[in-house]
C-alpha cells in the first residue's frame, strides 16, 4: 500500500518563470509552485539588472549622477530626472525659475502618458489583446518624437537640470504638443472601445489581484497601484513640487483594489495628464530657464560657448615665468600638444592644438594665456600678442568655463545635512534620500524606487490564483526592472 | 468597478514634525539621542533597542497614524561617527500629511536591529536590501536573504570600505568567472586578442 | 476474379485519385503559405501598420522566404528530450491534419474519398491530432511545453464534444454523414443553407472550431505571455514548421467543415440564384473557397480584437454553456423533425 501511495504521490510542479520571459517585463524571475494550474507559492528573485546606482552616486558629483537616473526607469526617464533634480534643488536650497517649473511639469506629464501607454500596451498584450499594443505605441511614438524635439533624445533624455532645464522650448514644439493634447483624448477612447467593456477583459481583470486599502498602504504601494485600492495618496497633491500647485487636476481613485480598478485609474490619469499639459502650455510664463545661483547650477552655456568654442581659433601660450612645470596641463591635453620636462616650463606645439581649453582650465598657476584668433601663428608672434591685455568678455567666459569644469568634476559646495524628497513618477512615489557631508558628492544617495516596493507584493497577489493571473498581476503593478534593481 | 477622478480633499496638515519629535522624546526619554533639523525635515536619532516600540507607537497612535513607510535604508558612517551604522526610517501619515525621520544607531561589532515587518509589510524587501548592502541583520524578519546580489556574494557593497569598482579581478564572483570561461570556450574567436 | 477491364478501371482510378491528391495537397500547401501572409496583412491593417512589405511587391514573397528560412535553420533538439517521440510528434500532428483533406468535397464530385461517414471521419482524425500535441509536450522535457500539452489536450477534448453535438443537428436535418450529401440536402432545403434553421448550432460550432484549432481567444496551449509558445516551445527549424503547417491546415479543415455543414458548401441558396441567375455560371469551387475564406478572415478578425480567456473560464464556457446549448439544440431539432 505504501508503495502504491509512493508511486501515486502528487507534488507541485516547480516552474521557473524568467529572467528571460516575454511577460515578466524585463528580467524579473519568479519561481512558481504550481498545483495543476493553481499557484501555490511564488518567490520573486530580482537583481539581474543591478548596476549599483546608489554606490555610483556616492562617487559622482551631483551633476554627474543625473544621467544615471535615466537608466533606472527607462520607460519614464523624464520623471526620474525630475525627481532627482527636485530633490537636489531642495538640498542645495535653490528654486528653479517659474518657466522651468512649468516646463518640467509639462514634460513630466508627457512622460506619465508615455509610461501609461507602454504599461497599457504590454498589460493588454499579456492578457492577449494584441491590437491595443500597437495602438498605444502609435501615440507613444508621437510623444517620443516630441521629446526628441526638445532635447534630441527619445528615451534617456537627461533634459532637466539642477536649477532648471537644459533647453528652452520653442513655439513650434508647443504648437505640436498642443495638437497632441487635442487629439489624444479621442485616441484613449479608441483603446477603450477595444477593451474597456470587453467581456473577456472584464473576466480577466475584475476581482483579480485584489488588495484592500489598509493592506496596500502597509505594503508601501504608491501611485495608481495604491489609488486603485481607494487611497487618495498622490505626492503631487500631498507635497506639491514644480508647478503642480498651480495647475488643476483630479486624482482618479478606485474602490475595489483589483486589476480592473487599477487599469481604470491609469486610463483616467492619462486624461488628467493631458489636461495638465494643456494648462502648462496655456500658463507657461516667460523668463529664464535656469536659476541664478552661481556655483550651485551650471553656468549658462551660451555665454560660455560663444567665446570658448574650439571653432573660435584661439591659441594658448605658456608664460615661461609663471609656469612651474607641474605637468598638469600635459596630462590634461587630449591632443598631446604640450611637451616639456618636469619642473621646467612647458611648451605648446601649436600645430597640434585643438583649442579645447583643457590645459587652460587645469592650470593652477594661471600660466596659460588665451590669445583670440591666434591659431596657426608662430611662437614669437604669440609671445608678442600675449603681452597685450585680453578682452574682458573672454576672461569672463573662461572664468565661467573653469567654474563649469569644477562644478561637473568636483561638485558644488553643499551644506551638511540629510533630506528625503519624494516625487510622483508614473509608477508611484520616487524618493531620493541624500546625506550630504559638505563635499560636492553625496555621502549617501538612496533611491526609493516604486518598482522595488511594488514587486514584493507579487506573492501576496498571486498565491491561490491561476498561472494566467500571475501575468495579469505582473502587469497591473507596473514594474520596470531597471528601477527595481537600480 | 467604480473609479472616479476626484479632487482630493486634503486634511489640514497634521502635527508639526518638531512636536512629533517632542512627543517621542516624552514617551521614550531614554531612547532619543538627538533631534536634528535640515531644510524643515526633522530627524530623530534613537537607540536601536526599542525601535519596534517607537515605530509601533508612531503607527498606532491615533494622532500620529504613520501608516506609510516611505523608505527604509541605512547609512555607513565609517570613521566619522560612532556607532558606525544608522538605519533610516522615513515615515509619513497619508491621513495627516506629517512626516518624521527616525535614525536608529547600529554598532559595527553587533549589527542587529529588530525588524519592522510586523508593522509595515512593505519593509520586507527594504530590510533585505539593507542586509544585502550593509550587512545589518534584522531580527524577526521572516525571510532575511540577499536580494539584489547572488546568495554567495562576499562583502556588503554599500559599506564605505567596499571599493566602487568591485572586489577586483582576483576576487571576482565565481558565477561570473564561470560564465566568462564558458563564453571563451564556446566562442573562442570572439576572445582572441 | 481479376479481369483486364477491372485492372484498367482500377489503374484509371488510381491515376485520377493521385492527381486529385496532388492538386489538393499542392493547393493546400500553397494556401497555408499564403494564409500566413493573408493573416499578417489583415491583422497588420487592423492594427494600423502595413504587415510584410519588403520581400517582393507588397511582401508577396514573404511566405516563401519564411519557408526557406525555416528549412535552413539549425534543428535544435533538447538534450534530455525523448528523441524518438520528439521526432514523431510533429509528424503525427501534421498527418492528422492532412488526412482530413481527403474527405472534404471542394466541389460536386471533387473529393478524394467520398465516404459515407465523412463527418465522423473528420472528428476521429482531428481527435488524433491531440496526440501530436500531447506527445510533443511530453517529449520536450520542458515544463512549459508540458503544461501547454496538458492544456491543449483537455481543451481539444472538451471542445470536440461541443462541436460534435452541434453538428448532430445538421446530421439530423440532412439524414446523412456523407459531406456531399449534407451539401446536397442543403441545396434542396427550403432555407438553402443550414445556418438559418441551425443558427444555435452554427454559433456553437464556430466557437468550438476556434477552440479546437487553438486560436485566439482560446489559444491557451500556446499562450504567449505565460507559456511562451506552449507545447512546441522546444521545437525549431522544420519541425516547428510542421506544427505551423498542421495548425493552418486544421484551420482550413474547420473552415471547410463550417462552409460545408452550415453555409451550403459549393452551392448557392436557391433564392440567390433566382434573383441573380448569372451567378450560377460561376464555377462552384469558387463559392466554396469564398465561404472558407470568410471563416478564415473571421478567425483573424477575432485574433486582432479580443484578449485571451483564462484556462478555467475556457473550460467553463465549454462545459457549462456550449455543451448544454448544443444538447438542447439536438432535442429541438429532433422534435421538429418528428413533427414535420
Amino acid at each position: 500500500m505504501d508503495q502504491v501511495e509512493k508511486i501515486l504521490e502528487t507534488r507541485e510542479l516547480n516552474v521557473n518563470m524568467g529572467p528571460q520571459h516575454p511577460a515578466t517585463h524585463g528580467v524579473l524571475r519568479l519561481v512558481l509552485d504550481l498545483d495543476g494550474e493553481v499557484v501555490v507559492n511564488v518567490t520573486p528573485y530580482i537583481g539581474y539588472l543591478h548596476r549599483g546606482i546608489e554606490k555610483l552616486g556616492e562617487s559622482l558629483s551631483y551633476f554627474q549622477a543625473l544621467p544615471l537616473t535615466d537608466r533606472m526607469d527607462y520607460v519614464s526617464a523624464m520623471s526620474n530626472n525630475i525627481g532627482y533634480v527636485v530633490a537636489v534643488e531642495k538640498l542645495f536650497g535653490i528654486e528653479a525659475p517659474e518657466r522651468a517649473k512649468f516646463i518640467r511639469t509639462m514634460v513630466g506629464e508627457m512622460s506619465r502618458i508615455s509610461n501609461h501607454l507602454l504599461w497599457l500596451a504590454t498589460h493588454a498584450l499579456d492578457i492577449g489583446a494584441m491590437t491595443v499594443f500597437l495602438y498605444c505605441f502609435r501615440e507613444r511614438e508621437w510623444i517620443l518624437e516630441l521629446f526628441e524635439k526638445i532635447c534630441g533624445a527619445r528615451l534617456t533624455v537627461t533634459y532637466p537640470r539642477i536649477g532648471g532645464v537644459r533647453n528652452d522650448v520653442s513655439q513650434e514644439f508647443l504648437d505640436s504638443l498642443y495638437k497632441f493634447t487635442e487629439e489624444f483624448p479621442s485616441r484613449i477612447l479608441e483603446y477603450e472601445t477595444l477593451i474597456d467593456q470587453n467581456r473577456i477583459w472584464l473576466k480577466r481583470t475584475v476581482g483579480i489581484g485584489v488588495i484592500s486599502a489598509e493592506e496596500a498602504v502597509s505594503w508601501g504601494l504608491t501611485g495608481p497601484t495604491l489609488r486603485g485600492s481607494g487611497v487618495p495618496y498622490d505626492v503631487r497633491k500631498h507635497a506639491p513640487y514644480d508647478a503642480y500647485d498651480r495647475v488643476e487636476f483630479d486624482v482618479p481613485v478606485g474602490s475595489e483594489g483589483d486589476t480592473y480598478d487599477r487599469y481604470r485609474c491609469r486610463m483616467l490619469e492619462m486624461r488628467q495628464s493631458n489636461n495638465i499639459i494643456r494648462q502648462c502650455i496655456e500658463k507657461l510664463p516667460a523668463g529664464p530657464i535656469m536659476a541664478e545661483a552661481p556655483k550651485l547650477v551650471l553656468p549658462p552655456k551660451d555665454k560660455m560657448m560663444a567665446v570658448t568654442h574650439p571653432d573660435q581659433k584661439h591659441a594658448f601660450f605658456i608664460d615661461e615665468k609663471v609656469c612651474k612645470g607641474c605637468g598638469m596641463c600635459l596630462r590634461a591635453c587630449p591632443a598631446k600638444a604640450i611637451f616639456g620636462e618636469k619642473k621646467k616650463p612647458h611648451k605648446i606645439k601649436q600645430e597640434f592644438c585643438l583649442g579645447c581649453m583643457n590645459c587652460y582650465v587645469t592650470c593652477k598657476f594661471k600660466a596659460l594665456k588665451i590669445i583670440p584668433g591666434g591659431r596657426g601663428l608662430g611662437d614669437e608672434q604669440l609671445a608678442e600678442l600675449a603681452k597685450q591685455p585680453i578682452p574682458e568678455e573672454i576672461t569672463k567666459a573662461t572664468e565661467l568655463l573653469a567654474e563649469h569644469f569644477a562644478y561637473v568634476k568636483r561638485g558644488p559646495r553643499v551644506p551638511e545635512g540629510d533630506l528625503y524628497v519624494a516625487t510622483e513618477v508614473p509608477k508611484g512615489e520616487l524618493g531620493f534620500y541624500f546625506v550630504s557631508d559638505g563635499s560636492g558628492k553625496p555621502y549617501r544617495m538612496r533611491v526609493r524606487a516604486p518598482s522595488f516596493v511594488h514587486a514584493q507584493v507579487l506573492p501576496r497577489l498571486c498565491i491561490g490564483h491561476l498561472v494566467a493571473d500571475v501575468i495579469a498581476n505582473i502587469g497591473t503593478i507596473d514594474i520596470v526592472l531597471g528601477e527595481c534593481d537600480r | 468597478m467604480a473609479v472616479v477622478a476626484r479632487r482630493i480633499s486634503l486634511y489640514p496638515a497634521g502635527i508639526d514634525p518638531k512636536e512629533i519629535a517632542e512627543k517621542i522624546k516624552e514617551r521614550f526619554p531614554e531612547e532619543v539621542v538627538e533631534v536634528t533639523e535640515f531644510r524643515d525635515q526633522i530627524s530623530v536619532i534613537v537607540k536601536r533597542g526599542k525601535i519596534l516600540h517607537i515605530c509601533r507607537y508612531l503607527h498606532d497612535d491615533p494622532y500620529m497614524l504613520m501608516d506609510h513607510l516611505q523608505d527604509l535604508s541605512a547609512v555607513d558612517w565609517r570613521g566619522k561617527k560612532d556607532p558606525r551604522f544608522e538605519v533610516i526610517y522615513n515615515l509619513y501619515s497619508i491621513r495627516f500629511r506629517h512626516k518624521i525621520r527616525l535614525k536608529a544607531q547600529v554598532p559595527e561589532d553587533n549589527p542587529r536591529i529588530s525588524s519592522v515587518v510586523p508593522i509595515w509589510a512593505g519593509a520586507n524587501w527594504h530590510e533585505r536590501e539593507c542586509f544585502d548592502m550593509f550587512g545589518i541583520t534584522f531580527t524577526g524578519h521572516p525571510d532575511l536573504r540577499r536580494i539584489l546580489l547572488p546568495e554567495d556574494w562576499e562583502g556588503h557593497p554599500l559599506r564605505k570600505d567596499y571599493p566602487v569598482e568591485g572586489p577586483g579581478p582576483e576576487k571576482e564572483w565565481h558565477g561570473f568567472v564561470e560564465v566568462l570561461s564558458k563564453a571563451k570556450e564556446l566562442k573562442p574567436f570572439e576572445w582572441e586578442e | 476474379m481479376i479481369t483486364t477491364e477491372g485492372l484498367i478501371n482500377f489503374g484509371i482510378n488510381v491515376v485520377i485519385i493521385t492527381i486529385k491528391i496532388a492538386i489538393v495537397l499542392g493547393v493546400t500547401l500553397l494556401h497555408v503559405a499564403y494564409a500566413t501572409y493573408f493573416e499578417r496583412k489583415v491583422i497588420g491593417h487592423m492594427q494600423v501598420r502595413l504587415g510584410p512589405m519588403r520581400v517582393g511587391p507588397h511582401g508577396l514573397l514573404q511566405p516563401i522566404a519564411d519557408g526557406v528560412k525555416l528549412f535552413f535553420k539549425e534543428d535544435v533538439i533538447p538534450e534530455n528530450a525523448d528523441k524518438v517521440v520528439f521526432y514523431l510528434a510533429p509528424v503525427i500532428f501534421m498527418a492528422a491534419a492532412m488526412v482530413n483533406l481527403s474527405v472534404i468535397p471542394f466541389s460536386y464530385n471533387f473529393v478524394i474519398a467520398d465516404i459515407n461517414i465523412g463527418l465522423l471521419f473528420v472528428f476521429a482524425i482531428a481527435g488524433l491530432g491531440v496526440y501530436g500535441i500531447f506527445i510533443s509536450g511530453w517529449a520536450s522535457n520542458s515544463k512549459y511545453a508540458f503544461i501547454g500539452g496538458l492544456r491543449s489536450s483537455a481543451q481539444v477534448i472538451s471542445y470536440e464534444i461541443a462541436m460534435g453535438l452541434s453538428l448532430v443537428g445538421v446530421m439530423i436535418m440532412a439524414g446523412s454523414l456523407n459531406l456531399t450529401d449534407i451539401v446536397i440536402a442543403q441545396q434542396n432545403s427550403i432555407f438553402g443553407i443550414f445556418a438559418i434553421p441551425q443558427i444555435v448550432a452554427f454559433v456553437v460550432f464556430v466557437i468550438a472550431a476556434i477552440a479546437e484549432t487553438n486560436r485566439t481567444p482560446f489559444d491557451l496551449p500556446e499562450a504567449e505571455s505565460e507559456l511562451v509558445a506552449g507545447y512546441f516551445v522546444e521545437y525549431s527549424s522544420f519541425r516547428f514548421a510542421l506544427f505551423f503547417l498542421g495548425e493552418y491546415i486544421a484551420m482550413f479543415i474547420m473552415s471547410s467543415l463550417g462552409a460545408i455543414c452550415f453555409l451550403g458548401g459549393w452551392t448557392l441558396p436557391w433564392y440567390i440564384t433566382r434573383v441573380l441567375p448569372f451567378l450560377s455560371y460561376v464555377p462552384p469551387v469558387f463559392w466554396f473557397l469564398i465561404k472558407v475564406y470568410f471563416f478564415i478572415f473571421f478567425y483573424y478578425w477575432i485574433r486582432a480584437t479580443v484578449p485571451r480567456y483564462r484556462y478555467d473560464q475556457l473550460m467553463a464556457i465549454g462545459w457549462k454553456i456550449l455543451i448544454p446549448v448544443a444538447l438542447a439544440n439536438i432535442v429541438i431539432t429532433g422534435l421538429v423533425k418528428i413533427i414535420l
